[in-house]
């Protein structure tokens, strides 16, 4: 077993072999079947959350396919009405809350941010292993349901009085107000874990403006999950009281709204669009620096730009809504908000233009999807140009323009540094590298297909075609353009497969990557690839932005946490000075049977508004088992003065 | 604009082909858009691919990482500004011009506009000419007639679900929703058929639910109306009259009003002068005695899960309510 300090690979000696072999005896997760419940550590849970997530986006990919092959033909009749409906749902749906923020900011952040910040394991990790476990149950409970007949049918938004008690039938809502449940649990879970996290358990020396840029982003996002989801709480909540509870929130017959749902939808629904290309710009950052070699031009800028457009996501959902009739001062302000925030994304894309045109350029494949980035979400800003101005949005809002642009900035911002991101880190998770060839085949095909089938899009939308709907009409001169964007579905059906047969390729067979291939400046080089589960035998300490460029030729290690307890550094928010150590608790299977008592609860509801109150009881169990204080650490502590509880 | 030249265009519901002054100022605040940020995007591409042609490595290796200076940036900075500069610019040209977009469109005149009442249904549109004199209140459905060059205000409501009320060709969308009145101005200068569609998903059948606009001279627009507002013609053939027979005693009569009859009903579009319309089914199908005859059996066939179930009758009783129908003028 070999592992670096900080910046360079040295030989370990005996007394750091001996370390490496305590540290794995007090941080090794448990093993044996029972044992993968009881996870707790980061790079575990993290794998866990990117290959379900990436599961997820293969299924919604598949059901987008069936649906471009009903729209290849007028009044075609491979899917039903009542399956179309269903297929654009569940497409959406999870795509938006099973796919993008769980991967983009849950799966990313958990795996990464403790690496990078240069600490042991994420906060409150029983607290993290339990939003996977609830996000996991939410996605197979709504998949089952969809197997079962009963999949959303109503959009992602679900809007009432569509999705209420009188016009959607069955439970197929219900099961979507509470995969929104299950979602919402487990990346407030997350959030809160980053933010602490980052705030409290920086390695000595990443003061805040030495903080990564991919760590920054995943702050911001954070913050805006923990301002931005109580919209969609409120709002599926209120939905399912509605439906299950007999409440009239939504009713306009007897003072009820149907705007409100929408405001509250979109105070949740629009950052959520930032909340899943910020940490996709974050890398996008990374990736520039690593392979412009060089620093990033305009850090702080940079920062600013994550920073204000986290705020400014907040003041412009009403742009989702001007169709509904919006007074004009208001009008204005939105359409004023919605052009302001292209600022902040265009100081990025400049910064980066600007790192790269004073660098090296390196093209390895992560750089190829940096670059791919680069057409696609440029683009997409663009054309959301014409959708903040309100007499132009009036004309292309709910048409095929409007999916052209979101699948623009989503797969642009998202899913293009997804692919980059998974080629720049899958050496540092399985320890070895992905093949050059394949990879650079499959961002091609991936780059071709995207553009034939959503370019097209821009234009039969401008011509008139809704989007949601399941069939059109020979007559409309929609066929020729429906059919190329057919055409691009099978390029990128394929290179998914080539990524896919590239994976398990590398994985089993690909050359060893050592422990920092790309020569990158970030902690989570600094480690063994794939990490071990105590992260870093020695914790390291930061002297710039990219501390394994920056470090000095002795740079200091940290010393003197105890070695025979799960036990870390936590430092100063500002100046992340050391200033206590804690423990972190033990692995468990609680977590777990926690998750399965709220999944009870949330599957309950849906039947009886009952499910909640009888539900809660299980979860109260199993919350007391989870809490429960165990005498060794409890006297550890107290002998050692540390007083923080778990 | 230029994709009206792309192959296989039709200005059959295009934004891009305006037949009236709310379309056609908001085309001019898509080409100011267009134009714009085609320029900027062409811009960007071409500077990344000059600059990635330019400064890249060889594959071989990955070189150490370069030495940055503030001195060594200084150029980059002065760009970098220089282009926020220039993005602030472009953004305030864009949206000054959509705020005036806005303001022209807001203060269309709406002094001698021609009221029509439009309510969305799953899925169809419910149209109505008010009058103060209530036997002059005209009731149709999926067409709307409308004089051209005369404002025309829209007041809209649903019945149901949101729908939006969307002729691209003439003005923008507006959404109809259950609780709301909404008013919208609109003018077509054009005469023809301007086909407009829910653009807001509504359900099972959101992808059959359009509608015309007819523009028709003045002259023409009045007659049309005067015709409308007649109760329906009483059959004149024994065929016609066991028709209207078949209608009063099948489940016809539970959802249809045919005016000059006891049918009354307000579920189901108004058929007093069916036969006057061009389409059925909300627009998807063409009036014809074939198509009238199948939807009538068996709409469940043609738009699934919409309102009209099946109907059990002999062929001779259909016939003879089809012959009826088409005395509907």
């Amino acid at each position: 077993m070999t592992t670096t300090t900080v910046g360079a690979q040295t030989a370990l000696t005996e007394a750091e072999r001996k370390q490496a072999a305590q540290l794995q005896y007090v941080w090794g997760e448990p093993g044996g079947f029972i044992g993968w419940f009881k996870a707790v550590h980061h790079t575990t849970i993290g794998r866990r959350y990117v290959v379900t997530a990436f599961i997820f986006f293969l299924l919604a990919g598949l059901l987008a396919g069936v649906m471009r092959l009903q729209l290849a033909f007028p009044e075609a009749h491979f899917l039903s009405n009542d399956k179309y409906n269903q297929f654009f749902t569940m497409h959406g749906s999870t795509m938006m809350f099973l796919f993008a923020v769980p991967m983009m900011f849950e799966a990313l952040s958990v795996y990464l941010v403790p690496l990078m910040v240069g600490t042991r394991n994420i906060a409150f990790p029983r607290l993290n292993a339990y939003s996977y476990y609830l996000y996991v149950f939410g996605g197979i409970m709504f998949y089952v349901a969809f197997l079962c007949n009963t999949g959303a049918d109503r959009g992602w938004f679900s809007y009432v009085p569509l999705a209420g008690p009188d016009y959607g039938v069955g439970k197929r809502p219900d099961f979507w107000a509470q995969l929104i449940t299950f979602t919402e649990v487990s990346a407030l879970s997350v959030a809160v874990e980053v933010v602490v996290t980052v705030f409290r358990l920086r390695a000595p020396g990443m003061s805040l403006n030495r903080i990564p840029i991919f760590v920054w982003g995943q702050v911001v996002v954070a913050f805006m999950v923990i301002f931005s989801l109580p919209g969609v709480v409120l709002s599926s909540t209120m939905l399912l009281l509605d439906r299950t509870g007999g409440t009239q929130f939504f009713n306009p017959a007897v003072g009820g709204d149907v705007l409100l749902y929408q405001h509250l939808f979109w105070w949740f629904g629009h950052p959520e669009v930032y909340i899943i290309f910020i940490p996709g710009t974050a890398v996008i950052s990374t990736i520039v620096t690593t392979f412009s070699r060089r620093h990033m031009f305009g850090y702080l800028a940079l920062i600013l730009a994550l920073v204000s457009t986290g705020f400014m996501a907040f003041g412009l959902w009403v742009h989702h809504m001007f169709a509904t009739g919006i007074p004009q001062i208001a009008e204005n302000y939105f359409t004023a908000a919605s052009m302001v925030i292209a600022i902040p994304t265009g100081v990025q894309v400049f910064c980066w233009l600007a790192t790269m045109a004073t660098g090296k350029i390196v093209l390895r494949t992560p750089m190829w999807w940096a670059i791919g980035f680069f057409f696609v979400f440029v683009m997409g800003g663009l054309t959301g140009m014409f959708l903040a101005s309100v007499p132009v949005d009036l004309q292309v809002h709910d048409t095929y323009f409007v999916v052209a642009h979101f699948h623009y900035v989503l797969i642009g911002g998202a899913v293009f540094p997804l692919f980059g991101a998974i080629t720049y880190w899958f050496p540092k998770v399985t320890g070895r590298m992905l093949s050059e060839k394949l990879g650079q085949l499959s961002f091609w095909l991936f780059f071709i297909g995207f553009n034939t089938t959503f370019f097209p899009m821009h234009l039969v939308g401008l011509r008139g075609m809704p989007r949601r709907v399941y069939t059109y009409q020979p007559d409309m001169g929609w066929t020729h353009l429906n059919q190329i964007e057919s055409v691009g579905y099978i390029f990128l059906f394929l290179s998914v497969c080539i990524f896919l047969v590239n994976v398990f390729q590398s994985m089993r067979s690909g050359a060893l990557a050592g422990p920092n291939p790309w020569n990158a400046g970030t902690l989570e080089w600094a480690t063994t690839s794939p990490p071990p589960s105590y992260n870093f035998l020695h914790l390291p300490t930061v002297n710039g932005r990219e501390a394994l460029w920056d470090a000095a030729p002795n740079q200091p290690i940290v010393v003197g946490l105890d070695e025979d307890a799960r036990s870390f550094l936590t430092t100063r928010t500002l100046d992340a000075e050391p200033d206590g150590r804690d423990e972190f608790p033990s692995p468990t299977i609680w977590p777990f049977w926690a998750a399965l008592a709220t999944t009870a609860a949330f599957i309950g509801s849906i039947f009886t508004p009952w499910g909640i109150t009888i539900g809660a009881i299980p979860v109260a169990i199993t919350m007391i088992g989870w809490f429960w204080p165990e005498r060794q650490p409890a006297e550890r502590r107290r002998a050692r003065e540390i007083w923080q509880s778990e | 604009m230029m994709l009206a030249a792309v192959p296989g265009f039709t200005n059959n519901q295009s934004s891009l082909s305006p037949v009236g002054p709310g379309a056609g100022r908001t085309e001019h605040e898509f080409a100011l858009i267009f134009w714009i940020t085609l320029a900027v995007y062409v811009l960007i591409i071409l500077y990344l691919v000059f600059v990635v042609a330019r400064k890249h490595h060889s594959l071989d290796t990955i070189p150490d990482p370069l030495p940055t200076t503030d001195e060594g940036d200084r150029t980059a900075r002065r760009s970098v500004v220089g282009a926020i500069l220039v993005t602030v610019a472009l953004l305030f040209i864009m949206m000054i011009g959509s705020f005036e977009t806005s303001r022209a469109l807001g203060s269309m005149n709406e002094e001698n506009a021609l009221t029509i009442d439009v309510y969305g249904h799953q899925w169809w549109w419910e149209v109505r000419y008010p009058n103060n004199e209530s036997y002059k209140i005209v009731q149709t459905a999926n067409e709307i007639h409308v004089p051209v060059g005369v404002p025309i205000r829209i007041h809209g409501t649903s019945r149901d679900v949101i729908h939006s009320f969307w002729a691209p060709n003439v003005q923008g969308k507006r959404d109809l929703m259950p609780g709301y009145e909404t008013e919208v101005m609109m003018q077509v200068d054009q005469p023809g058929r301007w086909r407009g569609q829910c653009a807001e998903y509504c359900g099972e059948q959101h992808a059959h639910m359009s509608f015309y606009m007819v523009g028709e001279s003045k002259h023409e627009f009045q007659q049309w109306l005067d015709a409308q507002a007649q109760s329906s013609v009483p059959p004149s053939t024994p065929q016609s009259a066991h028709g209207q027979q078949v209608f009063l005693t099948h489940a016809c009569v539970m959802c249809h009003t045919i005016r000059g009859t006891p049918a009354g009903s307000r579920v189901g579009p108004d058929l007093t002068h069916l036969a006057s319309r061009k389409t059925i089914a909300a627009g998807e199908l063409p009036n014809t005695i074939g198509n009238l005859g199948g939807w009538i059996m068996n709409a469940q066939a043609i738009k699934p899960g919409c309102r009209m179930p099946p109907n059990q009758m002999s062929g001779s009783d259909l016939q003879d309510l089809l012959s009826y129908l088409e005395t509907l003028k």
